[in-house]
């Protein structure tokens, strides 16, 4: 009786992820379908797999382009982030005075500031570094990887200080007695201590850069520029939307998160966790 | 242990980011409150003119942000209940020793993965053209019609979206939560003849207090702040009838051109976030329970 009572319930679990995936199944066989199909039955599954749709949709939105600025905006935009708030975070917490204190306190207070309360003026600060000191901050990928870095920073230096804080002091010590300078110390002794907070920093900042919508939609105009959420907008025009092009081309997004999800789940599961349970 | 050079180390790893941080966090924040007191379109040929409280008055008469306020409290407090409610249910499921847990966990929080903008993108279809499909097919058209044009349901759709996206994560950290509840304090509570739902109410959930004080964190300000899903789902409408305060926000500032008024808004929204979450965390740290 036990046993069966327990089968039901795993049936019944297995009947709710199916149904919990849903959307994704709908994303799926409609991306095979031509307008008549789709809105014949939307729930039915295509007569012919072809895969016109996708070339479609990937010429539309440019796919292979927006896909390698997003890889490229992600990728130095992280490594950025890991190298400079770590070397920051190490250096607050191990030079315990007042103006670390401050300016780690300044770290962690703002990380309450919703972002609709900075991007207007954050615009008005690049367009400034544009005009007077003619570095090229909106409108392109270097731009966008900037205030990345400045907007990951925050949680990074916190993350990192609270994992320094639990790491003793001596280790270091004798490497400074053995001629090591800080930055050798940092790098050969430190960083490599580092890493599971550095894996937790990584997939919290993957899964935030990839989908990042608005900030990139602020500055990155110029069409060979966009990353791939932005890109996906080309399906949602104001007046009709081609469903069948559209649910081809967001298969096309959504195939590379769900490979990287499948490959990394165990690191992605402990890093959201571990991420969240710290803030 | 302080030697000769240290504050060049000092400077040399801590400045870069610093810097960054600076220009993209400290500086527009601090310009910002100046921005909310200016009247300006935000052309830099045009002049910019103090208006001093002026912006912030207006506020009270606005009647457009304040239905997306209330639409914003509505879809807040519904989605963190329901999320909340859904993400420790799957927590003790995914927690129990069914053979099928770890399939069940990847499924569920696989959603959290795809961006806010997609998930957005592909149930607009759901509760537009399949929505009105079903509804011809099965002739059930009092549920199944297209959901997004009626002011009501599009905000229920909003909720469903957002729930999908985050009860899955919020599952991962509850997960943690009742993971980190020493195993013999349930099994003291069964030997003293505690059944199921007397160990889930008065020994596991008491010590799941610290789990809910982040869960309750990450989906107020989450849901608060709202804005890509929100872009892509309904676009606010129909009428502006789910436009939520993040989109209030965007709109005014750069597709009206309000840029002064606007920035006013974005201060408010800042106080407001800043004293719920604040608020909240006081509130429920102070009921968090010592083994």
């Amino acid at each position: 009786m036990k046993k069966a009572g327990r089968l039901a319930i795993q049936l019944l679990l297995i009947a709710f992820c199916l149904f919990y995936l849903f959307p994704i199944y709908i994303v799926f066989v409609n991306s095979f379908k031509n307008r008549q199909e789709l809105y014949e039955n939307a729930l039915a599954f295509p007569g012919t797999f072809s895969l016109r749709f996708y070339s479609e949709a990937m010429e539309k939105m440019r796919f292979a382009r927006s896909f390698g600025n997003s890889l490229l905006v992600t990728t130095v935009s992280i490594a950025l982030i890991i190298v400079l708030a770590s070397m920051t975070a190490w250096m607050l917490a191990r030079r315990d005075n007042r103006l670390s204190r401050f300016i780690f306190m300044t770290y962690v207070a703002t990380m309450i500031i919703p972002f609709q309360t900075i991007m207007m003026p954050l615009f008005q600060v690049m367009g400034w570094i544009r005009d007077t000191l003619h570095i090229p901050m909106i409108d392109t990928h270097g731009g966008l990887i900037y205030m990345n870095l400045g907007f990951g920073s925050s949680m990074a230096v916190f993350l990192y200080h609270g994992f320094i804080k639990s790491v003793p002091v001596s280790l270091e010590e004798a490497a400074t007695i053995d001629g090591c300078n800080r930055f050798q110390t940092f790098w050969k002794i430190v960083f490599p201590i580092l890493k599971p907070t550095t894996v937790t920093i990584m997939i919290l900042d993957v899964i935030w850069i990839w989908n990042d919508y608005l900030l990139p939609s602020l500055t990155l105009s110029n069409i060979d520029k966009k990353t791939i959420p932005l890109s996906t907008q080309t399906f949602f025009g104001v007046f009709t939307i081609e469903w069948n092009l559209a649910m081809a081309g967001l298969m096309l997004t959504i195939i590379p998160v769900i490979i990287f999800y499948i490959a990394a789940q165990k690191y992605i599961v402990k890093g959201v966790a571990a991420g969240a349970i710290k803030m | 242990m302080y030697r000769k050079g240290d504050n060049a180390w000092y400077a040399l790893f801590v400045l870069p980011l610093s810097l960054v941080f600076v220009t993209v966090v400290v500086i527009p924040f601090f310009i910002g409150i100046g921005y909310s007191f200016v009247k300006w379109d935000g052309m830099k040929l045009n002049p910019m003119t103090y208006v001093g409280f002026d912006n912030y008055s207006r506020i009270f008469a606005d009647s457009r942000f304040w239905t997306s306020a209330l639409h914003t409290t509505i879809f807040t407090l519904a989605s963190v209940l329901i999320i909340n409610l859904l993400g420790l249910a799957y927590a003790l499921i995914v927690t129990s020793r069914l053979r099928v847990r770890n399939a069940v966990r990847a499924v569920l929080f696989m959603p959290y993965m795809i961006g806010g903008l997609i998930l957005g993108y592909i149930w607009q279809f759901i509760f537009s053209d399949m929505f009105k499909n079903l509804g011809q097919l099965t002739g059930w058209t009092r549920v199944f019609f297209n959901w997004l044009l009626d002011p009501d349901y599009a905000l229920v759709a909003m909720i469903v979206v957002t729930t999908w996206q985050l009860a899955g994560y919020i599952m991962i950290i509850y997960i943690n939560g009742i993971q980190s509840i020493p195993d013999d304090v349930v099994e003291a509570a069964k030997v003293d003849g505690a059944n199921f739902w007397q160990t889930l109410f008065r020994v596991r959930l008491p010590l799941l207090m610290p789990a809910f004080t982040v869960c309750l964190f990450v989906t107020l300000s989450n849901c608060f702040k709202m804005f890509d899903v929100n872009v892509s789902l309904t676009g606010g409408g129909p009428n502006n009838a789910t436009e939520l305060m993040a989109m209030n926000i965007y709109s005014e500032i750069f597709l009206l051109s309000n840029y002064g008024y606007g920035q006013a808004k974005a201060i408010i929204f800042f106080i407001v976030i800043a004293s719920i979450t604040l608020i909240q965390v006081y509130q429920t740290k102070k009921r968090e329970v010592e083994l």
